[in-house]
């Protein structure tokens, strides 16, 4: 069964622990310290970030709230990036559900960054070389940065001191999230990540909008790699009957031009 | 081994000729300072001579370079179904260049998406690792093939020349090549479009739609036309070579029907999607919409239809708004549709656009040489006396 965090926004007093579990974890370098809004740092996931929690300052009944909610891959049931990747770079492992990227295969080219509706896949622009970056959910075959594989959970998952991250199984995660928001009625009626997109592995729930964490407020709930498949299966018809076509109309057109030629040789078209 | 060598010296010693003018010196220095900055980009990467970010992975190199120069260089299938499947011959006068042009622009395309990538020794990936599910793997095998197929049946003009034990063999390979080298385009052409269905919710809903692909498609079709109208009015006055009014005329109407199906198809579009209004909201989406509709299709529509096209004015007026009409869509599929989603801004470093501009240097330059050393634009008279 797909693994999963839940991700309680309310939960979350934006002590970035997961973040530097993350950067230690995964040998990532750290870099001078930068802010968004005063509080995100850093502001956004890079080369070299898989993870950082985006802290929003909301105005609520005469008051202020300060919410922050950790954003990396969502590790979609059906990622549009693996999709979108014509090397095969990226490739979801169907135990475990993580989304992962495969540096040796990658091109360069791009187009998973695009393709993600969740902004996710970054890029090292410094580099001579530059490879992708993303959250691996701490799932690694060749076993250096496993975790996943081992049964244990993901390291900011590990390191969470408020319990604003759980991870489990993905179908029992949904139910405990639904059981969250009926029983206190502050919660949002929705579950980010259930359906959008096709459903993604991370699920959030939250008192304020998703939007304000950068969450696109017109996901629709259509896997995207639909819409390729919708298009390419059309290739090999197409090209043939196409060709096959083309193959006619060329022979026929050159042996009525014969017919026409030999009926009278003064015509030359 | 002595054929081969027979070969070599057959092209060292054929009379290969290349005049100098003040523009072509413009060009080679324009091409010179491109492939500098080519080196100087693939020694130290993307960061350091492009303006991309994490927010505008794709830029100029993608969006002019590959998606408008692959549409433009759409002129070779168009032309190669019209003269090679129907047998219209009358066209025959332009099926060589148009034919060149093609060749160029594919190379030259080539030659963007490699600077553009940014693990450019593991190009050939796709090759052996099969992202089947990915529009841009089949984008990817098209273009590769295709290109080939174009050196292919160039050689058979190549080879009238020199190397021309060979011709024979070229001449019998025609026919295939020209089927394969229309059915691959006819794929891809659709499916640089179709690359942005899978940012249903990135595009704005102007350009995002279903129908994407068949839409870039048709206006690959009719560009090719405008652009040869384009082409010829140029080598007209470099090569003192006109092609006859009624031939290029012919074309243009052809391009006109299609442009009046795109439209069709666009205004039905937007209209089943309920988002026809947008196009009036008097944003920039909307205006840069509406400008890319009326210039680019609805005055050439007409002006096709009319007396207009009857003129060399009138048909050179066609090929540039047509032309750029396409650039221009190309460009706000590329940037204006993606902004509002991405946000953020880009505009191209100087060394992205010297790269591009340096790129159409060296095309038109070996368009030149290509045109005095072989018969490129006498073809059709060639015919005609033999
Ligand atoms: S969130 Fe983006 S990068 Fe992560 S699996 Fe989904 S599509 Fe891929
Ligand atoms: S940048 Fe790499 S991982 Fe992303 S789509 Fe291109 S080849 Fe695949």
């Amino acid at each position: 069964m797909a693994k999963g965090v839940l991700v309680d926004i309310t939960r979350c007093m934006g002590c970035k622990s997961c973040q530097v579990a993350c950067k230690q974890w995964n040998d990532l370098p750290a870099s001078n310290p930068a802010f968004a809004n005063g509080l995100t740092s850093p502001p956004d996931m890079d080369g070299y970030t898989y993870t950082t929690v985006k802290m929003e300052v909301i105005e609520r009944d005469r008051d202020y709230i300060i919410r922050g909610a950790k954003r990396q891959c969502m590790h979609c049931e059906h990622p549009a990036c693996a999709s979108a990747c014509f090397a095969k770079a990226l490739q979801r492992d169907p135990k475990t559900g993580a989304v992962l990227y495969y540096p040796h295969l990658c091109v360069g080219c791009r187009y998973c960054m695009l393709a993600c509706p969740f902004d996710i896949p970054k890029y090292q622009w410094d580099k001579q070389f530059p490879l992708v970056a993303k959250c691996q959910f701490c799932f690694d075959p060749e076993g250096k940065y496993d975790r996943l594989g081992r049964g244990l959970a993901p390291a900011c998952v590990d390191t969470c001191p408020t319990g604003a991250l759980k991870f489990g199984e993905r179908d029992e995660l949904l139910k405990e999230a639904w059981s969250r928001i009926n029983s206190n009625p502050k919660y949002l009626k929705k579950v980010m990540g259930e359906k959008e997109a096709g459903g993604t592995s991370w699920l959030y729930i939250s008192d304020v909008p998703f939007e304000t964490f950068g969450f696109r407020p017109n996901l629709g709930i259509k896997p995207l790699p639909e819409y390729s498949h919708n298009f390419l299966k059309w290739t090999p018809i197409i090209a043939m009957g196409w060709g096959t076509l083309l193959t006619v109309l060329y022979h026929y057109t050159k042996r009525r031009e014969q017919i026409a030629s030999e009926g009278d040789k003064n015509v030359h078209m | 081994m002595s054929e081969n060598k027979g070969l070599l010296k057959e092209i060292a010693e054929y009379k290969w000729k290349f005049t100098m003018t003040p523009a072509r010196k413009v060009l080679l220095l324009l091409a010179g300072l491109g492939v500098v900055c080519m080196l100087y980009r693939l020694a130290t990467g993307l960061g350091t001579s492009t303006n991309l970010s994490d927010k505008w992975p794709w830029g100029l190199w993608i969006g002019f370079d590959v998606l408008t120069g692959v549409a433009l260089a759409g002129g070779g299938y168009g032309t190669a179904i019209i003269v090679h499947v129907l047998h219209r011959n009358k066209y025959h006068a332009i099926a060589r260049s148009a034919m060149l042009t093609s060749l160029l622009g594919y190379l030259l395309v080539m030659a963007g998406l490699f600077m553009d990538i940014g693990q450019w020794f593991n190009f050939w990936r796709p090759f052996v690792s099969w992202g089947h599910s990915s529009v841009l793997f089949e984008v990817f095998w098209c273009v590769s093939c295709y290109t080939t197929v174009q050196v292919l049946e160039f050689g058979e003009i190549v080879t009238e020349k020199v190397g021309t034990k060979y011709h024979e063999a070229f001449k019998k390979a025609l026919p295939v090549l020209m089927i394969i080298g229309i059915v691959f385009p006819t794929l891809h052409q659709s499916s640089l479009g179709a690359l942005y269905l899978i940012m249903v919710d990135k595009l704005y809903p102007l350009w995002w739609s279903p129908y994407i692909g068949l839409l870039f498609l048709m206006s690959s079709f009719f560009v090719g036309p405008a652009m040869i109208c384009v082409e010829t009015a140029l080598a007209g006055k470099a090569f003192n070579h006109e092609v006859p009014i009624p031939v290029l005329r012919g074309l243009v109407r052809i391009s006109g029907v299609f442009m009046v199906l795109y439209l069709g198809l666009k205004l039905y579009d937007l209209a089943n999607r309920g988002v026809f209004n947008l196009m009036f909201e008097g944003n920039l989406e909307g205006n840069l919409f509406l400008l890319e509709i009326i210039l680019g299709i609805i005055i050439p529509i007409i002006i096709a239809f009319s007396g207009m096209s009857n003129t060399r004015r009138g048909l050179v007026t066609f090929g540039v708004l047509v032309s750029g009409g396409l650039i221009f869509n190309r460009m706000n599929v590329v940037f204006t549709g993606m902004s509002a989603a991405i946000g953020g801004w880009y505009f191209p470093s100087i060394m992205e656009w010297s790269v591009s501009i340096g790129l159409v240097a060296i095309g038109c330059l070996v368009y030149c040489f290509i045109v005095e050393n072989f018969n490129i634009l006498e073809h059709g008279e060639h015919k005609v006396i033999a």
